[in-house]
């Protein structure tokens, strides 16, 4: 098929015919200051063929047809296009001062915003530069309408989760990221100023990359040099120092232990207490755990071009301790990025990108029962840190359960580390030919090696607690990756009677991904910490061979997955006005069984520039207006590898004469017919700019995803709840996203010295589940508190995740309110009074319903900034309403400490109706019901940043170019009514996110930098 | 004009050699791992297998728990009454339809049924010495799972020589209990007549394990002439004799002992997580049973669950040796010892000491609670004597001389001499021998079932409804997922 479209696109290359051909020559200057304008892109519109200007901003080109039109594109310009008449073209360009010329990469290719249909959106490297983030995550949240993030944790270097337009499958809901073309897991290896700009195709567009576009895919380009430039250094320091947003208000020693006489005495039992005088404050456990945490940042780029080459070299190294653990949570990474572009002939190009990064980070047990914010909470505060001997203190023997432990010791006791050496690149060879066409190959490859060691030290937290280790272990887990994406494809591109513009590309991409893991696993480990760790003895299993296991579940100790796709795409014009796109492509996929290797995957989207018809042409008003729309079929392929097939990796392990034997069993059971997530994403959108200042964008989205892969509950019978075996997946499930998107930007110059703009964005979502197949039309997910029931929820009618619970009525007042209550165990006066919502007399597990859900129904964010003089100023916020959180840190048992909101609680009729008493004895007051469960929406001032520009005066002294410093601060504060630390941290799973059981907050961060090129 | 020719043609030919390269075959890669349906080609293949059918063995575990929670010797205990709600759910009598404890008994069975015919649905494949052996083993094996079932669930979906695969649960139909049975003798016959009484290896099915479990399977179905017949044959031909110690049974030292007819053999040097309890290697009820909190000498702690009663603690007469190895009192131990220790829920200061967690070696791996080595001694030597001296009480032709002579010997450990042996006969015999069961065996997970079957549960258990109780609900999603054609236990 492909042979016959090369031979087509051939044939009509034949027709071009060659006639009145003149050499035009010429400067470009930039039309405020005159200066000369190096590297300016000049091409014949509707052709291939081109030039950029040199170093004093002359270009020349040979045979042009005279009447044609030069187009002129330089970046932070608006693009200019002069009719061919004359041998002396000399041109002004004006800097743009919005962004409609704007090149938006859309896959394989490029387009000016101006004649996008899809919904993308971009991040410049100016935005970048403004906001300084210390991860490039920080610059997309609250700056993309669509585009929601939050962070698994607050720690250093911890991954965020990125949802474009809602979370839209049960699995995995990532986006697909591209960084050059390279396929990367994780944007936080990636130096932020080391970016020319982000891509983020949020629709159907996205249907360029087929089976995995159903996400979304974050299209990631980093700098090159521009030609005919000098060497250019620009060299950013910053430093500072990160502190918590909050602490939670606790019960001091003198609350908690009269909470604690009163909880015991309820039940009739003795009282922990009897004498409470001269307890005092007694610890505050948070103020020792939280401490002040420095960060660092430094990076160098150099940049030059000569008139065939741009190089562009850059250095960088940051390094960010904890909040919580300081050194112990430390991360830190450096990179190299060298990028080098050059032009062979004059039409065969050469372009390459690679970086070397390596990462280090340290971890500390966060955000489970028993992790060191939990426990922080729930140590009592009558307990010192160190006892009398100066050794770390014991929870009591009795009373706080076998989690909670004293968490200076687990910091002091948690000996890890992990790192990544990675070495990615991307190399592409560019072929113009015929005038109208251009043969483009590309191979991208990623190699890793992650490195983890874990020293569990011998260590005594308290009495049967669980984190107790008798004997010292190390363990050294070991993984290699390779993968690499290697892309041919040919681009036709052609205006036909000057308004019609036709673009055509035809390709092929191969793409494989390896893998190999490895553990050992010794005892007896000794030593003080992993510097001087011995590591003790192998491990052995009853084969005298080391044990080399993954994990339990039977999963491969190597993998390899592979994809081949072709896909075509037309795009037509007429006169600019009237915009059209189709994209088909066809992904194989390892993943899936022969009967569904292969899928096709059609996306088409539509444009009308109305400002560019008659009636609008003049209009002072509008300057720009564009309705487009979009729909297709994209893919999601992130499922489990191998599930169609029935393979005998299940776990068989039993003990014969005292050691460990090693059989075969089935694994998982096998579903032939599994295939891909299928995503229907519709988009209908308007941008439109007014009077050059104000640009608004309105997106209209509904993505319904259907065949989600659900691992339905299965019969017990056919064995799939042995080690290693699990449920068939089967594609089960539909979900729907839906919403609108509202973008307003305004730009104002207010005088020479003055000139402002303001971002502002809203997104809603409605998340929405219509179908779940498995038998019991539920999938459960999650887990709160100790050995109760998932609380999280997808099933038909609900969102995703949502929280399922027992909703309640406020407190039982008096034993009458007891009795005339439907019948609930355990319940007494004081008691949460649970909902009977089926009606039928009883309260029990039937009774509980929907109590909330994590997903935000909108979220927002502001972007202020302003120049005056040498000051330049940027503030921006982000905000997020009607998600709800459940609180899940309380331990709640007999002698755990508890939050102030427990000095409200219930004693007696009519003292609360919100807070339910204190006791030992039993109650239903744990279970999860809505009394757990807050809202979690939140305005965050994410960041405030002042600079000041050194005067160009003294920049001529120092021989600098541009000398500037600033302050910044991040995080600043937060308005939230929710009682925990950080209501934007969530795990992200769509099935049991929003559960907070000790989240480690994102810090407040306090930066002092300098920005220097020279 | 002709370079360009020349690129133009090389362009075209690069561009249609990448795409023909790329043929789809790309994408057939091999998962690792052999496919289920071209296996069984060596011997090593089936013994391989074998691992996987014994090690749903391990998981058995919460048979045992439960079997001593659900009957009058434990509580469920744990840290508080919603602490594992099955568990709670057992001890109560109060069965709902989301026990997910029973619904794991259930599948963790099956899983083992389905691992045990998996190689006896390919038993002809492949030919080699030695053969019947390891046939026998995974029919005993199957038939141990199945007989598990029944104990818990009465009529169940019964697959001989074939798993039961993916879409049979739509149509497979409960078999009745009695049927199941016929099939259970004659596996177990099969396994007794091509096992040797004695394995090379510790922890392999023996001729006496199959023997004694055919012997229990009799039992249960008040066929007491067969039963004394072929435990009989095992108690006068096996190699199995009482330890002269009780108390040594239960260590260490004392795994795979002449006492021990059957084993589920644990081991502590392997992690396990509380995601997949049916992973570990260790034996999990082991650490649910510990002292909460404890800190002091030989035992180390655990969750508190499975907590004798008083009742069960004062059903030994005075002078037996065996109570204080059965049953932990926890405050007299700490007064002499100086050890500490938490109360959970329930607390009745006493504590499982044959499965609660020893002092671990040095060497231990894991996590404490979830590896816990201690074998889990399924038949025992006394068990096979009081089986015996019951069928022989029972049987048409009564020989309670035999009947008292075995249970003398259980006794004769038990109080270190004859003193206390046991001249009663008909009735009165009867009922010492199974109050004899309680004490040799508490602890052990036979007593619920030895109520039930002897029609003494009602009397004996609070909450226990006869008519209903004698077996547990078949979990309410298990009857869904088969395409709610299944009918519920009577009652529920």
């Amino acid at each position: 098929m492909s042979k016959k479209v090369i031979l087509l696109l051939l044939l009509l290359s034949s027709f071009l015919m060659q006639s009145q051909l003149i050499n035009v020559s010429g400067v470009v200057k930039d039309a405020l200051n005159g200066d000369v304008l190096p590297g300016v892109g000049i091409s014949v519109k509707g052709t291939t063929i081109g030039t950029q200007t040199d170093f004093d901003g002359f270009y020349r080109l040979s045979k042009v047809k005279n009447g044609s039109v030069l187009v002129y594109n330089y970046l932070g310009y608006k693009v200019k296009e002069v009719i061919v008449n004359m041998e002396t073209i000399n041109v002004l360009l004006t800097q743009a001062t919005e962004s409609l010329d704007e090149i938006v990469v859309i896959g394989y290719g490029t387009q000016s915003k101006k004649e996008v249909t899809g919904a993308v959106s971009v991040v410049s490297s100016a935005t970048i530069e403004d906001l300084n983030p210390t991860r490039i995550e920080q610059a997309l949240q609250g700056q993309v309408a669509g585009v929601n993030i939050t962070q698994s944790s607050g720690s250093p270097g911890a991954a965020s989760n990125i949802r474009i337009r809602g979370v839209s499958t049960n699995g995995d809901s990532r986006p697909l990221i591209l960084l050059d073309g390279r396929v990367i897991d994780d944007l936080s290896v990636v130096n932020p100023s080391d970016i020319e700009s982000i891509n983020i195709l949020k629709d159907a567009s996205a249907g360029i990359y087929g089976v995995r576009a159903a996400n979304g895919v974050i299209l990631v380009k980093t700098k090159s040099g521009r030609k005919n430039t000098d060497f250019q250094s620009i060299l950013n320091v910053s430093t500072g120092f990160q502190n918590t947003t909050r602490e939670l208000p606790l019960l001091n020693a003198t609350e908690y232990a009269m909470l604690a006489n009163e909880a015991y005495a309820a039940n009739g039992e003795a009282l922990p207490f009897p004498n409470v005088n001269g307890l005092g404050q007694g610890t505050n456990w948070q103020n020792s755990v939280f401490e002040t945490a420095p960060i660092y940042s430094i990076d160098y780029t150099l940049n030059k071009g000569t008139e065939k080459s741009t190089y562009s070299l850059g250095l960088s190294v940051t390094s960010q301790d904890g909040i919580v653990g300081g050194d112990k949570a430390n991360f830190n990474r450096r990179n190299i990025r060298f990028n080098f572009d050059t032009d062979i002939t004059d039409n065969l190009k050469f372009t390459s990108s690679t970086i070397y990064t390596n990462t280090n980070k340290k971890n500390l047990i966060e955000n489970a029962l028993g992790s060191i914010l939990f426990n922080a909470l729930n140590m009592p505060s009558t307990t010192s840190v160190y006892d009398s001997n100066g050794n770390f203190s014991l929870p009591p023997a009795i009373g706080t359960g076998i989690e909670v432990a004293n968490p200076l010791a687990q910091i002091d006791n948690t000996n890890n580390r992990n790192w990544v050496n990675k070495i990615s690149g991307s190399y592409g060879l560019s072929y113009k030919f015929l005038d109208y066409f251009t043969a483009e190959t590309r191979y991208q490859a990623n190699y890793a090696i992650t490195n983890s060691n874990t020293y569990n030290k011998i260590a005594n937290f308290g009495n049967g607690n669980v984190f107790n280790v008798d004997l010292g272990t190390f363990t050294d887990y070991s993984q290699s990756f390779f993968d690499y994406t290697f892309d041919t494809f040919i681009n036709y591109e052609r205006v036909y009677n000057d308004v019609h513009s036709v673009k055509a590309m035809l390709g092929t991409s191969v793409f494989k991904t390896t893998g190999r893991f490895q553990t050992i696993l010794t005892s007896n480990a000794s030593g003080e910490d992993l510097n001087g760790v011995e590591i003790g003895t192998p491990v052995l299993n009853g084969d005298g061979l080391e044990i080399f296991r993954n994990n339990n579940n039977g999963d491969n100790l190597v993998f390899d997955s592979r994809l081949l796709s072709y896909f075509t795409r037309l795009q037509y014009a007429y006169d600019g006005k009237y915009l059209f796109s189709a994209v088909l492509r066809r992904d194989g996929s390892t993943n899936f069984g022969p009967k569904n290797k292969f899928g096709f995957f059609p996306t088409a989207s539509v444009g009308w520039v109305a400002s560019e018809e008659d009636f609008l042409q003049d209009s002072d008003i509008v300057s720009f207006l564009k309705f487009r729309a979009s729909y297709g079929i994209i893919g999601n392929d992130r499922i489990p590898g191998f599930r169609f097939v029935s393979v005998l990796n299940g776990e068989a392990e039993y003990v014969f004469n005292n050691e460990l034997v090693q059989g075969i069993a089935l694994g998982p059971i096998a579903n032939p017919e599994i295939k891909w997530e299928e995503q229907k994403p519709l988009d209908i959108g308007v941008d439109l700019e007014l009077f050059d200042k104000v640009s608004i964008t309105m997106d209209y989205f509904k993505k319904t995803t259907e065949d989600l892969l659900v691992s339905a509950q299965t019969s017990g019978i056919i064995g799939v709840a042995a080690p290693g075996s699990s449920v068939p997946v089967v594609n089960a499930g539909t979900v729907v996203n839906s919403g609108f998107e509202f973008a307003i930007g305004y730009r104002e110059s207010i005088s020479e010295d003055f000139d402002f703009n303001v971002n502002y964005n809203f997104t809603t979502l409605d998340n929405n589940v219509t179908f779940v197949g498995n038998s019991t039309g539920i999938i459960e997910g999650g887990s709160f508190g100790v050995g109760q029931d998932p609380p999280s929820r997808m099933e038909a009618g609900f969102p995703i995740g949502y929280f399922y619970g027992y909703q309640t009525d406020g407190l039982f007042q008096t034993q009458a309110d007891v009795d005339s209550h439907a019948t609930q165990t355990n319940a007494a006066p004081g008691d949460l009074r649970f909902v009977d919502t089926n009606g039928d007399g009883t309260i029990d597990a039937d009774d509980r319903t929907y109590i909330g859900d994590p997903i935000a129904d909108v979220t927002m964010g502001l972007n202020l900034s302003f120049n005056y003089k040498n000051f330049d100023f940027n503030a921006y916020a982000f905000a997020s309403i009607g998600n709800e959180i459940v609180r899940n840190y309380e331990r709640t048992l007999p002698l755990t400490n508890r939050a102030t909101y427990f000095l409200d609680r219930w004693t007696g009729p009519g003292t609360s109706n919100t807070v339910p008493r204190v006791t030992t004895g039993a109650t239903g007051n744990n279970l999860f019901s809505d009394f757990f469960v807050e809202d979690g929406s939140f305005l965050r001032l994410q960041s405030v940043q002042l600079g000041y520009s050194v005067g160009e005066a003294a920049l001529e002294k120092l021989q600098f170019n541009k000398l500037r410093f600033y302050v910044s601060a991040s995080n600043l504060f937060t308005l939230t009514k929710y009682k925990g630390y950080d209501p934007t941290t969530s795990n992200g799973a769509p099935i049991g996110g929003g559960i907070d059981q000790g989240f480690y907050p994102s810090p407040k961060t306090f930066l002092f930098g300098m920005n220097v090129n020279f | 004009m002709k370079k360009i020719h020349i690129k133009k043609y090389l362009v075209a030919i690069l561009f249609l050699a990448v795409t023909i390269s790329c043929s789809d075959d790309f994408v057939d890669v091999q998962p690792t791992g052999d496919n289920s349906e071209d296996f069984f080609n060596s011997e090593e293949d089936y013994q391989n297998a074998l691992i996987g059918a014994y090690d749903m063995l391990q998981s058995s575990y919460l048979n045992v728990m439960l079997g001593e929670i659900a009957s009058d010797n434990t509580l469920a205990g744990g840290e508080s009454a919603t602490n594992v709600l099955g568990i709670q759910e057992v001890d109560d009598m109060i069965h709902t339809s989301q026990n997910v404890q029973l619904r794991d008994i259930w599948s963790w069975m099956f899983a083992g049924v389905n691992r045990a015919n998996y190689i006896l649905e390919f038993k002809d494949k492949t030919d080699f010495d030695g053969k019947e052996q390891v046939i026998a083993e995974a029919t005993f094996l199957r038939a141990y799972y199945y007989f598990e079932l029944v104990k818990w669930f009465g009529d169940v979906p019964l697959s001989v020589d074939k798993r039961i695969e993916f879409g049979e649960q739509f149509t497979i139909d409960r078999t009745p209990k009695a049927e199941i049975y016929v099939q259970l003798e004659a596996d177990l016959t099969f396994a007794a007549n091509n096992l040797p009484y004695v394995q090379g290896t510790a922890g392999r099915v023996t001729k006496g394990a199959a023997q004694a479990l055919l012997g229990k399977i009799y039992l249960y179905q008040q066929k007491y002439d067969e039963a004394a017949a072929v435990l009989d044959d095992l108690i006068l031909n096996g190699p199995h004799d009482l330890v002269a110690d009780y108390n040594s049974i239960f260590e260490e030292s004392g795994e795979n002992n002449i006492e021990s007819v059957f084993e589920v053999q644990y081991f502590e040097n392997q992690g396990a997580s509380f995601a997949c309890f049916q992973c570990s290697e260790g034996n999990i009820a082991v650490g649910f049973s510990g002292i909460r909190n404890y800190s002091g000498p030989e035992f180390t702690s655990g969750f508190s669950f499975n907590v004798p009663v008083q009742e069960a603690y004062d059903a030994f007469e005075a002078g037996d040796l065996r109570r204080d190895v059965a049953i932990l009192d926890i405050n007299a131990w700490a007064a002499s010892t100086g050890a500490t220790f938490g109360e959970g829920y329930e607390h009745t200061g006493y504590f499982n000491r044959k499965y609660i967690p020893r002092t671990r070696g040095a060497n231990a791996q894991g996590d404490k609670n979830l590896t816990n080595p201690n074998n889990y001694r399924a038949i025992r030597f006394a068990d096979v004597l009081l089986m015996a001296a019951e069928a022989f009480n029972r049987s048409s032709s009564p020989n309670d001389t035999k009947a008292q002579a075995y249970l003398n010997r259980v006794r004769e450990r038990a109080f270190g001499n004859s003193t206390r042996n046991i001249v009663a006969t008909g009735d009165n015999l009867y009922n010492n021998i199974l109050e004899e069961r309680r004490t040799e065996l508490v602890g052990e997970g036979h007593r619920f079932f030895d109520l039930v079957r002897t029609g003494k549960a009602a009397q004996s258990i609070n909450g226990f409804v006869a008519g209903k109780h004698e077996v547990f609900p078949i979990p309410a999603i298990e009857i869904q997922l088969a395409g709610n054609r299944w009918s519920q236990n009577p009652n529920y």
